[in-house]
């Protein structure tokens, strides 16, 4: 059994408890936890007097919601048509080289996980790249690794064996 | 206590804000839409309050940070009342410049003015900018003169007004009459009369008198954001025309849909929604007019389908957003199995002018069967990127080239695409058609929500037509065979092709697969997925001749079919590229011209971007 997620009933309760806010307590357990946990969408079953299948199928039916958990930052390629024919495909796929991942995957250290999105209506920037909610815009392959550079965690390992080093 | 209980006290107070408005300070507003969001507005506007407080000249100018201005190609803009200065691309650092000469000494910065491609003129001043001189911004001009999470803005320049001329003037017949008469039609998409659809909900039994009022704000048509810009820069004008919808129809509940991508476009709106609670203008007897009417915001889950009606209603209801078969229509049995009549937001947005200035004067404008002004966003490969409010029966050329600005570096124009995924391409040979509902179909395109995609002689039109198709595959819900099977199919074979495994035959299987998924599909998504497919053999037949017969990508989109060398006239042998190739694929030495293995190259595009010399070729 998973942990207890303890804010899933408040959220719940913030809506009324009604079915036609499925959809938004959805959204705010993710923005609680990054992802939809097996546990909360049993909380949400039970809340709402749904079958577990329901809320199941609603959260693997829209492409924003997540059964897995995610990484730390948030990597967005927009795929829209303004961007795709300025070229973000080739960012994508340098994006997915670079992370050694394919799009809707997250890293194995649980840095990076790598979506895209049909339009982030930002098209005069375009082709668009949002890594934490910055965006960057006018992307090429060749500006992916500066982009990624920017939010990477300097590992601490790293200094740590530094100080090895120096011993 | 703020809460307005007769039509006497809601005119006092618009009276009021208005007097407030016409003092002589000056004004700057900063475009806070998404796009000059992330051009860093957010900074700009920063930037300016502090060095208004730094100055103390808080009772000299006031500060306001707006929705989108529309011309997103220039972002952060900047524009100066009352006298209208407008200034682009500003950066913080500009602030205390702006402050100092153009608020204080009225002097204009040359070097922020907007420079008109055409002629190399700076101008000064927004109205005199070709890409706003030619519009006809009714919905949308109020964007740049209002703070979207203030009411009051909106009531001191005339916010609802149109909502107490109903309430107080008007029979909901009237009003139902009204908008009939205007010719307005929904601008989500199928482009149904407003008032007839109207008419129906209200006419519909419902035992026990319930109907809803849905606003589709689930814009998923890639490279289309007017409606998020309105939800933004102006909620209370769509929340005002629900209003009226609610008190014409016989609704006490609403629903606004939207994406969850808009998170600007969900705080404003709940902003709004509180504030006009706040007032009296939502809620219980609504001005003491015996009108009661709330709406809950309801955010979708980023699913293309639910922009049909009965998918959003499933949505909306708990379930998957899938559609089911229409008649019943919505209006007749909609959420919960009771009549509601669903409109998206520019709709929504445009039932308050029409109240205002009267069927009559709105159906002046646009053509036959087409009323009114439409927003659309062009995109893509043009100079002018950004928002275009425009009154219907105007020909692409006019929007293109002098709205636009034409085409970016001196490429040719090739097609424009309109009506979203399932909308169609349009070629130059028709570039003098006038944009309207009926004249969009007849070329095998629609008009959608209004995004227009710009393409140059670099797009390929297969690879379009991929993009789309793939877009849609991904996006089919599932349900019917038709939609889910046979756009799968239609993804197979333009795959092949693009992959230089195109067979002769392969167009006249498409156009076959196309009309069955079109005539059988369940819902509008799965009969208009071909559009992209047929518009784009019929127009552009020959190129997929080519990528069939001749293994070639004119436009050298397709990865297959091309390669990338290096002109040895260009390389200067810096060896930026040699070093950062992916594929270790590129050699030569220092200061002499390098060379690309074939072999080993995997296309990814890294040298061209990076080399500074230009000398990546790919053919």
């Amino acid at each position: 059994m998973e942990k207890q997620h303890d804010n899933v009933q408040d959220i719940i309760k913030s809506y009324g408890g009604s079915l036609d806010s499925l959809t938004s307590i959805l959204h705010d357990i993710q923005s609680e936890y990054k992802y939809l946990p097996e546990d909360a969408l049993r909380q949400v079953a039970k809340g709402l007097g749904l079958p577990i299948i329901q809320v199941y199928g609603v959260g693997t039916f829209f492409k924003s919601f997540s059964l897995k958990p995610r990484g730390r930052h948030q990597c967005t390629v927009c795929l829209g048509t303004a961007c795709h024919v300025r070229g973000a495909p080739a960012v994508l796929e340098e994006m997915e080289r670079q992370l050694g991942i394919k799009r809707g995957e997250t890293t194995e250290d649980m840095q990076f996980t790598l979506e895209n999105v049909n339009c982030l209506g930002a098209c005069a920037l375009g082709p668009i790249v949002v890594v934490d909610g910055k965006y960057y815009g006018q992307m090429n392959a060749g500006k992916v690794n500066k982009t990624l550079a920017k939010h990477k965690e300097s590992p601490t390992r790293k200094k740590d064996e530094k100080v090895k080093l120096s011993i | 206590m703020k809460k307005l209980n007769s039509l006497f006290k809601l005119q006092k107070l618009q009276e009021s804000l208005a007097e407030q408005r016409e003092s002589p300070k000056s004004c700057i507003a900063v475009c806070g839409g998404t796009g000059c969001y992330a051009y860093g507005a957010k900074d700009v506007h920063k930037a300016f309050k502090d060095e208004i407080k730094r100055q103390r000249m808080k009772d000299k100018v006031d500060l306001m940070l707006t929705g989108c201005h529309g011309f997103c190609e220039c972002g952060t803009l900047v524009v100066i009342h009352p006298e209208e200065i407008m200034y682009v691309r500003v950066m913080p650092e500009d602030v205390s410049e702006i402050i100092k000469e153009s608020v204080l000494k009225k002097n204009i910065i040359e070097r922020l003015l907007y420079i008109d491609p055409a002629s190399g003129e700076r101008i000064k001043y927004e109205h005199e900018i070709p890409f706003y001189s030619r519009q006809q911004r009714l919905v949308f001009g109020s964007n740049g003169l209002i703070d979207p999470t203030s009411i009051e803005d909106y009531l001191a320049i005339g916010g609802y007004s149109a909502l107490s001329k109903v309430l107080f003037d008007m029979k909901p017949e009237e009003v139902i009459e009204e908008i009939k008469k205007s010719g307005l039609r929904g601008r989500g998409g199928g482009g149904f009369p407003s008032g007839i659809k109207w008419e129906t909900c209200r006419d519909a039994p419902s035992p026990n008198g319930t109907r809803y009022i849905i606003c589709n704000a689930d814009e998923g048509d890639p490279g289309a954001y007017m409606d998020r810009s309105l939800l933004e820069g102006n909620p209370h004008s769509v929340i005002e025309g629900m209003l009226i919808g609610a008190y014409a129809i016989g609704s006490n509940k609403g629903y606004v849909y939207v994406r969850n991508e808009y998170p600007l476009a969900v705080k404003n709106l709940g902003i709004a929604l509180e504030q006009a609670r706040e007032y009296g203008l939502m809620g219980e007897d609504i001005l003491s007019s015996g009108l009661s009417f709330d709406v809950k915001i309801s955010r979708g889950g980023g699913a293309f389908v639910c922009g049909e009606e009965s998918a959003l209603i499933a949505s909306l209801e708990g379930r998957m957003g899938e559609p089911r078969r229409r008649p019943p229509y919505p209006a007749v049995k909609g959420l919960w199995g009771k009549p509601t009549n669903i409109n998206n937001v520019e709709t929504w947005a445009n039932v308050p002018i029409i109240i205002n200035r009267g069927a009559e004067w709105y159906s002046r404008i646009g053509t036959k069967g087409s009323k009114g002004t439409k927003i659309f966003s062009l995109v893509g490969k043009i100079n002018n990127t950004g928002l275009v409010e425009v009154p219907m029966g105007i020909k692409l050329r006019e929007i293109i080239y002098d709205i636009g600005g034409g085409i970016p570096g001196g490429k040719r124009f090739k097609a424009i695409q309109t009506g979203g995924p399932s909308g169609g391409c349009i070629p130059e040979s028709l570039i003098d058609l006038q944009v309207d509902y009926e004249k969009l179909k007849e070329v095998g395109s629609m008009m959608g929500s209004g995004g227009m995609i710009v393409m140059d002689e670099s797009t390929c039109m297969v690879d379009i037509a991929k993009y789309f198709v793939k877009f849609l595959t991904e996006e089919s819900c599932g349900k019917c065979v038709p939609c889910r099977e046979g756009l799968d199919r239609i993804l197979d074979i333009l795959t092949d092709i693009t992959e230089g495994n195109g067979k002769e035959g392969d167009i006249e299987l498409l156009e076959e697969l196309a009309s069955v998924v079109k005539d059988t599909s369940l819902c509008a998504l799965g009969g208009t997925a071909p559009n992209p497919i047929l518009s784009t053999i019929r127009y552009f037949r020959d190129e997929y001749e080519i990528h069939i017969k001749e293994h070639r990508c004119p436009a050298t989109v397709c990865k297959a079919l091309i390669a990338f060398t290096i002109n040895e006239d260009k390389c200067t042998g810096c060896g930026i590229c040699a070093k950062k190739c992916p594929q270790e694929a590129i050699s030569g030495e220092k200061k002499e011209p390098h060379k690309i293995d074939q072999e080993q190259c995997i296309k990814c595009g890294l040298c061209r971007d990076l080399c500074k010399f230009d000398a990546v070729i790919v053919s």
